[in-house]
């Protein structure tokens, strides 16, 4: 199973006005260094698609891309993003829901409360990314976020089905 | 619906009127035409609103928190409406709107798996009505009989072929007496209901812009985290805020009551990691301080051999049948506690002024915060109003006596007055408070004669009662009905699907201190895993197969038994499993519906796989099949990480497991594959939310033990040596 991948090298620490890309937009962030980039998003940005969960990196439902790498980003500081890096969130996968995965889970249904969706649809890009046909086996073994509502069946077809559509 | 905090009622009500630009159509509650009539604008009792532009809005009591009820009801208006479904949208009165209309929607409760089956009949019939008078409005504008027109996807044609759209009409036909006794449709005529569309509610939760209680912000909120002390019944003794007071955005430490802490920030993060600083002494109850699992354990096994025990179901002699038996066979089994872990961690949003109080929340009982936000407050319900927010999850933790979160909001916000507060607790606090599946124990002792026939049988559950721990103005003479849950006689809801000439299913009540709660399925959790599992084990003594065991007692319930046969033959059971396989069945009714699951499980050392699971569920009526298969593969998903993975344990007096590394649920990685049949009899209305979550354990266990031998009789499936790969 996948793990939740740290930026490496990380952090210029003498920064304490880092500015953030994120969705190809800069942002100026006042928040202490240590601060997760998760709640940097939530509540500074105001980008609240990336949900909080669990804030162990346990659950994936804070899921980012940053430098096109799949991470908790509850897990991520502040402090621990190279200047310039990029951050991609549920809201920045495409303008108007058309990205493949997003398409497949519309036309499979695949959410039920859909909280934890935000995360699998992220990891799940990454994923394509990576390897644009996955298996049953490749699926299983790359998708570790958690769905409490069990939609698991429909994330691993929705999945195939975005593969057919990309 | 957002941002009416400021408003009057009145002013609330005008705004949403405004916002939809439409008329409201419906059937009055209590309500006649001349009241109707002088309303300030003509939104009624209403099911259905038709806006101008042919837009159809559903109004919806119950609250969506992913089991399709919310696309499920609108299907039933649509379909009584004839409506074109690509017009279909929906709305969520607020409990205040509803208290104001004495209760027009009926009961905002979601929960029991009641969201379609409890409003099927008022929904259908609103729908049926607004389509008359759509009709008759049509009608009267061309002078002809309402028996001369027609309708089809919101288009009404008159008989010269002249038409007019609903939207057209929406007005004329709001202004009508709304018409009694509205027949509904016959099921079987239906193309809107009883399909599987897609549900209303998707692509939202597709690019991030849906908004969870948690995600909702205002002008100038601020945010709260919270602790609460971590043993039952403690309280706060004393607690040094002097270094979270100079922390970064932190506004107020404060007291929020007996046993809770908060410290208010600008941001949640800086109010959680100053809270971090904060140093609370508690006063601990002496004898709560050191309880712990083992303790509880006790208590349930002194439980099992008690001489009293309330009654829940009972026929014949039972001892008169062991002492006679040719064979006896006895078993005990144990469920763990349990937590909910919706994804979504609590919390709520209040505002509170010196003549308002308004709650921005995600629950499954909205009336239930409205009376919370009344009571901490101190304000009237008229002065108070709850907006119901998208939930991240529910499977009961939000429901009924679960106010707390919206408790916290409203008092910390009452500290505050005009400033709206967010609370969210942390996964830790979430799972230090939650309400928790109860634990029970139970014993059996099966008298079994000569032939192996089962002629009588003792069911004894020792352990918690959620209604003592959480309502106990519920108990009947001390008695907690509900854990019988589908294990009585005669029972619409959960009725014993075997006939046992004698038989005596009966409870030890033992309560911890935690506190209970209800959780996806509830009591038929444990009782279905106990007894479709002494079932199996019956059957082995009298050396007879489990199918045909359970057959010969199930000829007086035929739709138990009708559900069974599907997943028997659906996954081969006459054939056999592949060489190394084993499968496993069960059965068991509740929430109105009949249930029935097979599983296919191979054994690979410790590790048990599960191939794959079948499931039956006669749910009387079906009215999105899609959303009942995503349901079905929901509560496998759910029951089993309670069966197989997922465990509250209690030292100190404390719940140990406080976030997902100590809890683990279930991942994709272990998940089977899922074959749905549903095959609803067509004579009553059940539910489908919860049931199969109480066929998933036993079904998988009784195949380990087929192919294993190995018996599988305390949770999770650790402490039988064994783990889910």
């Amino acid at each position: 199973m996948e793990e939740a991948r740290r930026i490496t090298p990380p952090l210029d620490r003498e920064r304490d006005m880092p500015i953030l890309n994120v969705n190809g937009t800069s942002h100026d962030v006042v928040a202490e260094p240590e601060t997760p980039l998760l709640w940097v998003l939530r509540e500074q940005i105001g980008l609240t698609g990336t949900k909080y969960g669990c804030g162990i990196a346990a659950c994936g439902a804070c899921t980012v891309h940053i430098g096109g790498i799949p991470t908790r980003s509850c897990q991520v500081q502040l402090q621990d993003i190279a200047e310039g890096e990029e951050i991609v969130t549920i809201e920045g996968l495409s303008p108007d829901r058309s990205h493949p995965v997003q398409q497949a889970w519309v036309e499979l249904d695949v959410p039920q409360c859909g909280y934890c969706q935000s995360g699998q649809i992220m990891a799940a890009v990454a994923l394509l990314r990576d390897i644009p046909e996955p298996t049953d086996e490749d699926i299983r073994a790359a998708m570790s976020n958690l769905c409490r509502c069990g939609t698991y069946n429909r994330i691993r077809d929705g999945i195939k089905r975005a593969a057919e559509l990309s | 619906m957002t941002e009416q905090f400021n408003l009057s009622r009145r002013g609330f009500i005008a705004s949403v009127a405004a916002s939809t630009g439409g008329l409201a159509l419906g059937f009055p509650l209590g309500a006649t035409a001349q009241q109707l009539a002088e309303l300030a604008e003509p939104e009624i009792n209403a099911w259905v609103v038709v806006q101008p532009d042919n837009t159809v809005v559903v109004r919806v009591a119950k609250i969506e928190m992913g089991q399709g009820t919310l696309t499920g009801l609108a299907q039933l208006v649509a379909e009584e409406l004839d409506a074109d479904w690509e017009n279909v949208t929906w709305s969520y009165p607020t409990p205040g709107e509803n208290v104001a209309r004495e209760r027009v929607w009926g009961s905002f409760g979601t929960f029991g798996s009641q969201g379609i089956r409890a409003s099927q009949e008022l929904v259908r019939q609103g729908g049926a009505a607004a389509r008359a008078m759509l009709l008759q409005a049509a009608a009267n504008r061309w002078g002809v009989g309402v028996d001369e027109v027609t309708v089809e996807r919101g288009v009404i044609s008159g008989p010269g072929g002249q038409t007019l759209t609903y939207g057209d009409v929406a007005e004329d036909a709001a202004a009508l007496d709304v018409p009694e006794n509205v027949p509904v449709k016959d099921p079987s005529t239906w193309t809107i209901a009883g399909q599987s569309l897609l549900r209303l509610d998707t692509a939202d939760k597709t690019d991030g812009s849906r908004v969870y209680s948690i995600d909702y912000t205002m002008d100038g909120m601020v945010n709260a985290a919270i602790r609460q002390c971590p043993v039952q019944g403690g309280t706060v003794a004393s607690f040094d805020a002097s270094t979270a007071e100079t922390m970064p955005g932190v506004m107020r430490v404060l007291q929020v009551d007996d046993s809770t802490v908060a410290v208010v920030a600008d941001t949640w993060w800086r109010a959680k990691t100053a809270l971090d600083a904060v140093e609370i002494e508690w006063d601990i109850p002496e004898e709560n301080a050191g309880f712990n699992t083992a303790q509880f354990e006790e208590m349930m096994r002194e439980g099992l051999d008690a001489e009293d025990a309330f009654v829940g179901n009972q026929a014949g002699d039972v001892a008169g049948a062991l002492d006679g038996a040719a064979q006896v066979v006895e078993a005990t089994y144990a469920f763990p506690w349990q937590h909910h872990v919706t994804m979504e961690p609590m919390n709520a949003t209040a505002l509170v002024t010196d003549d308002s109080c308004t709650v921005w929340t995600s629950t499954q009982n909205a009336e239930s915060d409205l009376a919370a936000a009344s009571q901490a407050s101190g304000l009237e319900i008229a002065q108070c109003d709850v907006h119901r927010m998208n939930l991240g999850g529910g499977f009961g933790r939000r429901g009924a006596s679960s106010t707390d979160y919206t408790t916290h909001a409203v008092k910390i916000a009452m500290a505050m007055k005009g400033t709206p507060v967010k609370v969210i607790w942390s996964r830790e606090e979430d799972m230090l408070h939650g309400t928790y599946h109860p634990s029970t124990m139970a014993r059996f002792r099966g008298a079994l004669d000569e032939e192996g026939n089962l002629t009588g049988m003792h069911m004894r559950i020792s352990g918690q009662s959620i209604f003592a721990g959480l309502m106990p103005f519920a108990l009947q003479d001390g008695m907690d009905p509900l854990v019988f849950q589908g294990l009585q006689a005669e029972s619409t809801e959960g009725e014993f699907g075997y006939t046992v000439p004698n038989l005596l299913i009966d409870h030890a009540m033992r309560n911890p201190p935690l506190r209970p709660g209800f959780w996806r399925g509830v009591n038929n959790n444990q009782n279905s895993f106990y007894l479709e599992s002494f079932m199996d084990e019956l059957a082995d003594a009298a050396g007879r197969d489990p199918l045909e065991f359970r057959r010969s007692l199930m000829q007086n319930h035929p739709k138990h038994l009708a559900v069974l046969d599907t997943v028997a033959e659906a996954i081969g059971w006459d054939a056999g499993a592949p060489e190394g396989r084993a499968y496993g069945l069960c059965q068991h009714m509740g929430y109105g519906s009949y249930v029935a699951a097979a599983a296919e499980v191979s054994v690979d050392g410790d590790t048990v796989k599960i191939h794959r699971i079948v499931a039956a569920t006669d749910p009387g009526h079906v009215v999105n099949p899609q959303q009942v298969e995503a349901q079905i593969e929901g509560s496998f998903a759910m029951g089993l990480s309670a069966a197989m993975v997922s465990e509250i344990t209690m030292e100190n007096g404390q719940v140990q497991e406080e976030n997902f590394d100590t809890y683990p649920i279930m991942t994709m990685w272990e998940m089977p594959e899922v074959e749905s049949h549903i095959v609803p009899s067509g004579d009553f209305w059940g539910g489908v939310g919860e049931p199969t979550i109480f066929v998933a354990a036993p079904a998988v266990l009784n195949a380990v033990a087929r192919l294993t031998g190995q018996r599988v009789r305390e949770l999770p499936l650790y402490k039988s040596g064994l783990r889910l790969g």
